[in-house]
């Protein structure tokens, strides 16, 4: 990783929900790194006061460009700013690539089971796609959880996914408000249960939420007889 | 040299608290761990100090219950960027763990429960500086938090603060723990910034 802040550039924006938006960031030299790792953002205002967040990256765009995926935070200080005001062109700090643990490379052995909760799908995302580029013969299953029909992250590209990867199942699961004929409700042990890789295949599992979401997750599938050593957990708040 | 974002104000909460270098204030309490929430009874829990061959402290949950314990307000500073001023702890003093241990190591791994794992120079854990708290706020500690009890070195990065403590091995020499094996620095004090290799 790099230690140093390097300058990178917003070279797009796309909206994803009424409250988050992807940023591509343009860099002046390469960037790489591994699905699952994030960036650490340095905003500056005009009298010196700085602000530093770190942002999970959602997609690796050799040779130069990543994306962020941003959700705006009812309180937050920084989100808002990148959400609504930042455009195409202005410039923005950036450390990192950084994290070795919540990592998947395609040569990763076993099943890959992701379960995302809200804006927790980003990371995943990111394993999602690698797994995608390299065309991976490794089973995957993205289980996402989300308030609405409208609060689904890269819509499109997972619809393109699940109809086009043989290798890959996309399921999401609707909490309050739910397509025609879809179930709604909270996200229970038993639709985790049928949702995941069973223990005997021996997936590794990647869970990404709110501390509430992970936490109840989490202890399910150690229930259903997931071996602890095989579950990391990523966990936004604050 | 800083770069100006362009239209950025920020709230400047920072100025009014003395925080670490890119830290900022949260009320909340955010967790960060890598893996499932150990769950540990308290008549399974222990805790020891392995010092070298043949010398092993050990505590139960009773024994630890106890010795005598400390009230700790402290401020805590996450390498996510988040700190929390004024939080209250209460536990035992690692100065009272190690009263009877004899040692020449210079350097620890804390271990828990769940295969976590964190080195802390035996210096940052002693005169003050560390307690096994297993109290947050006057209520027992929550295990998403680290409970039954968590190692509490709140003058370094709180990955340092393992939860679900279980031990502490003496080594000779310094060696990476989890995160530290993971991206994270060997050290991590905050006020000088050691958040990453």
């Amino acid at each position: 990783m790099r230690r140093s802040w390097q300058v990178a550039e917003v070279s797009a924006v796309r909206a994803e929900t009424a409250r988050a938006r992807t940023l591509r960031l343009r860099f002046p030299d390469m960037v790489a790194g591994v699905p699952g790792q994030h960036v650490d953002l340095r905003l500056t205002a005009d009298d010196g006061y700085q602000a530093v967040r770190s942002y999970s990256v959602a997609a690796w765009v050799p040779p130069r460009e990543l994306e962020l995926t941003v959700e705006e935070l009812d309180d937050g200080e920084v989100s808002p700013f990148l959400v609504d005001v930042l455009a195409v062109g202005d410039q923005l700090e950036v450390r990192g690539p950084v994290g070795g643990w919540f990592t998947w490379t395609p040569d990763r052995a076993g099943p890959l089971q992701l379960i995302a909760g809200g804006s927790g799908v980003v990371p995943l995302m990111a394993m999602l796609r690698s797994h995608s580029e390299a065309r991976s013969a490794v089973p995957a299953r993205l289980l996402y959880s989300v308030r609405s029909p409208d609060h689904v992250f890269y819509r499109g590209e997972l619809d393109v996914i699940g109809q086009e990867d043989p290798q890959v199942v996309i399921d999401i699961a609707y909490s309050r408000e739910a397509p025609d004929g879809r179930p709604v409700g909270r996200l229970t042990h038993e639709a985790v249960t049928a949702s995941c890789f069973p223990p005997e295949d021996e997936p590794v599992i990647y869970i990404c939420g709110s501390t509430g979401f992970v936490e109840a997750v989490a202890a399910w599938l150690v229930d259903d007889g997931h071996d602890a050593d095989r579950i990391r957990t990523e966990r936004y708040g604050g | 040299m800083a770069v100006p974002t362009s239209g950025f104000t920020g709230r400047r909460q920072n100025r009014d608290a003395d925080l670490p270098p890119g830290q900022y204030l949260t009320d909340g309490f955010p967790v960060m761990s890598a893996g499932p929430t150990p769950q540990v009874l308290l008549r399974d829990w222990s805790f020891q100090i392995v010092a070298g061959p043949g010398e092993t402290h050990q505590w139960t949950w009773e024994q630890m219950q106890a010795l005598p314990q400390e009230d700790v307000t402290t401020d805590i500073h996450c390498v996510t960027h988040w700190s929390k001023v004024g939080t209250t702890w209460r536990g035992v003093s690692l100065d009272t763990l190690f009263e009877d241990v004899e040692s020449e190591a210079e350097y620890t791994m804390v271990h828990s429960y769940g295969g976590y794992t964190t080195n802390v120079p035996l210096d940052d854990l002693l005169d003050g500086k560390a307690w096994i708290v297993s109290e947050f706020e006057g209520e027992p500690l929550q295990s998403a938090h680290g409970g039954p009890a968590r190692l509490l070195v709140p003058h370094l990065y709180f990955w340092k603060s393992a939860k679900w403590v279980n031990g502490i091995r003496l080594m000779d020499q310094d060696l990476p723990g989890f995160w530290e094996t993971n991206g994270y620095n060997m050290y991590g004090d905050p006020w000088r910034e050691e958040r990453y290799w």
